[in-house]
């Protein structure tokens, strides 16, 4: 079967003309056929690669069913929003490791772009008439509604096992998941741009995926780095990826976070122009490797 | 007349208050009234040394308040949170319970291993009973028959005839028992064993040991799981259980005597009361200073309601 990719980039070509003919429609129409394109490829993806699928959904269980149950009793009462009474551990850790997936999610997309880069399918993706964030937003919208997809599974899997959320809390956590997604996806996309070659992804996971997920309030709570360290606290709160969490956190509750809203969106901004500024082959980092 | 009036308008402006639930901070000598609507506290009441059990009148026009360490029972109006007078109560007031005839009060003495019985409408006390030592938990039966006195350190519930004012039985129990209730028809009764860590059920027409409950906390050492206060649901077939600093309360299925569920509340729970339909439940956590809300269909906890320091007892007013 031909790589999905290159059918893509054939059908790119062919509309060019169309675009001028058509008017506003005809310029909309091969965005959202590159749209529809790049998001084909990545379920197809997805779907064979079923023990990515597994994963996924294993780490956040394992931490959930082990992790947490040792330390059940360890992290101490306290009341935070958008908690009304005392939760268990096991509940707390839920929205971080919806972040989890997310930011694994994230980073394994960073992967396959360095993967797709060094076998020339990026470039075959890049060289088409559409404008180049487009083409990274479709690629970042594809990987983050894979991600959805993967957390809403999670959650199912949490349910069976007893910790429940509202039907209004599944609801409003969506948008919350998708700005969180693209936000993270973003940051896989720019820190793909910056990597050489597939061996160098050990280093995202040390330097950025543990970091990111160890100083935010995935496992413990701000009040709780406060005790330890004033700094690690501060830490913690600049995270984006704490933000992240405390948006997923308060969406899984039915409840708005302003504050976290706004952090997420502007870190996904920041993170998607950067990769915009990283996959120009004129200035970025990739103009000595594409 | 003027006054006559001004009450009356008053009174018509005034909108009727809404459910309540008083709660005694043990550190703080204070009542806190938790609106049962808003869940907030609406009012702090000042009251005497260590306010423990509390209690309301048939009618609910007086509210009774053990002061344990004013060793007195106080009296007070619940609209004004006005101290009407003091009962004499013996040394200690811990726990007490008002007899179906709305007019005797049976108190237990910690520190002087007696029951005491005052007339709360001649203020004098009509009887002192033996009991076993440090006398706490008390019940009476619904008839009116039987007053029942636990002892923390002898172990026993103590069975006194409440016409000959007479102890007829001491049953054992565990290790510590705190707290006793009869169910609403009065065939049972329960005692919780707060050291033992199990509620003794026994059958009130011959006193003997009916069923033991016994609990384990996922994740709590046995030695935390220390059950003290208990409420029965509408229907008597659930028990709510407070289980102290194990931080938990257990559901119970009264009629299997199976524990069925945990629910997470505040540090070291002791005692607890229903919303007046019973819809909701109330726990007092001792450690945390707060007030657990329980909603009794889902067995969820709702919210915690921030109170004084160290909350002790719980009463409903409608």
């Amino acid at each position: 079967m031909r790589d999905p990719s290159l059918q893509l980039t054939g059908s790119l070509h062919a509309s060019d003309t169309d675009v001028v003919r058509k008017g506003l429609l005809g310029a909309i129409m091969p965005a959202l056929v590159a749209l529809r394109a790049i998001i084909t490829r990545e379920s197809l993806r997805f779907v064979r690669q079923r023990s990515r699928f597994v994963a996924a959904l294993v780490r956040p269980l394992l931490w959930l069913v082990v992790f947490a149950a040792g330390f059940r009793a360890a992290l101490g009462l306290s009341i935070t929003p958008p908690y009304q009474t005392y939760t268990t551990y096991e509940v707390y850790i839920v929205p971080g490791l919806c972040g989890m997936i997310l930011l694994f999610n994230g980073m394994q997309s960073s992967l396959s772009l360095v993967y797709d880069r060094e076998l020339g399918s990026m470039r075959l993706l890049l060289t088409s008439p559409l404008p180049r964030w487009w083409l990274l937003i479709c690629r970042l919208l594809a990987s983050t509604l894979i991600s959805i997809l993967q957390v809403y599974v999670f959650l199912s899997v949490t349910a069976i096992y007893g910790i429940r959320f509202s039907p209004l809390g599944y609801l409003v956590l969506l948008p919350a998941l998708l700005v969180t997604g693209m936000m993270l996806g973003g940051l896989g996309l720019a820190l793909s741009s910056a990597i050489k070659q597939l061996e160098n992804f050990a280093g995202v996971m040390n330097f950025v995926i543990f970091p990111m997920f160890f100083l935010s309030t995935a496992l413990y709570p701000l009040w709780k780095m406060a005790e330890s360290s004033e700094l690690l606290h501060d830490i913690c709160t600049l995270n984006p990826f704490t933000q992240a969490v405390e948006l997923i956190r308060f969406a899984l509750y039915g409840s708005f976070n302003g504050v976290a809203l706004m952090w997420t969106c502007i870190a996904a901004v920041v993170f998607l122009a950067l990769s915009v500024w990283g996959y120009d082959p004129a200035r970025g980092l990739t103009r000595r490797k594409t | 007349m003027k006054h006559l009036l001004f009450t009356a308008a008053l009174s018509l402006t005034t909108p009727l208050h809404a459910a309540e639930i008083w709660v005694t901070n043990e550190k703080d000598d204070t009542i806190s009234v938790i609106d049962v609507d808003t869940l907030e506290v609406t009012r702090t009441i000042p009251t005497g040394e260590r306010p423990r059990g509390i209690t309301f009148s048939k009618d609910y026009s007086r509210v009774y308040i053990c002061a344990s360490d004013s060793d007195t029972v106080q009296v007070m109006d619940p609209n004004t949170g006005q101290i009407l007078h003091d009962l004499p109560s013996g040394e200690d007031p811990e726990q007490f319970v008002l007899h179906p005839n709305d007019r005797h009060l049976y108190i237990a003495n910690e520190d002087d291993a007696v029951t005491t019985v005052v007339d709360t409408e001649s203020r004098k006390v009509i009887a002192q009973i033996n009991v076993g030592i440090e006398p706490e938990g008390m019940a009476v039966s619904p008839d009116g028959k039987i007053a029942i006195t636990t002892s923390e350190t002898t172990n026993m519930a103590h069975w006194i005839d409440t016409e000959t004012r007479e102890l007829f039985a001491n049953t054992l129990v565990d290790s510590r028992p705190r707290h006793a209730e009869f169910t609403a028809g009065g065939s049972e009764l329960w005692v919780s064993s707060e050291i033992g860590g199990t509620i003794t059920v026994f059958d009130t027409a011959n006193q003997s040991e009916k069923a033991k409950i016994e609990f384990a906390v996922k994740g709590v050492h046995p030695d935390r799981v220390q059950p003290v206060g208990f409420e029965f649901t509408e229907d008597e077939k659930t028990a709510f259980v407070a289980l102290g600093p194990s931080n938990h309360v257990a559901v119970v299925n009264a009629e299997t005597f199976e524990v069925e569920d945990y629910i997470l509340v505040g540090r070291r729970v002791w005692h607890m009361d229903f919303s007046p339909d019973k819809s909701l439940l109330f726990t007092t956590n001792g450690v945390s200073g707060d007030v657990t809300v329980i909603d009794v269909a889902s067995r969820e906890a709702l919210k915690s309601v921030k109170v004084g320091r160290f909350p002790w007892g719980a009463a409903m007013r409608p």
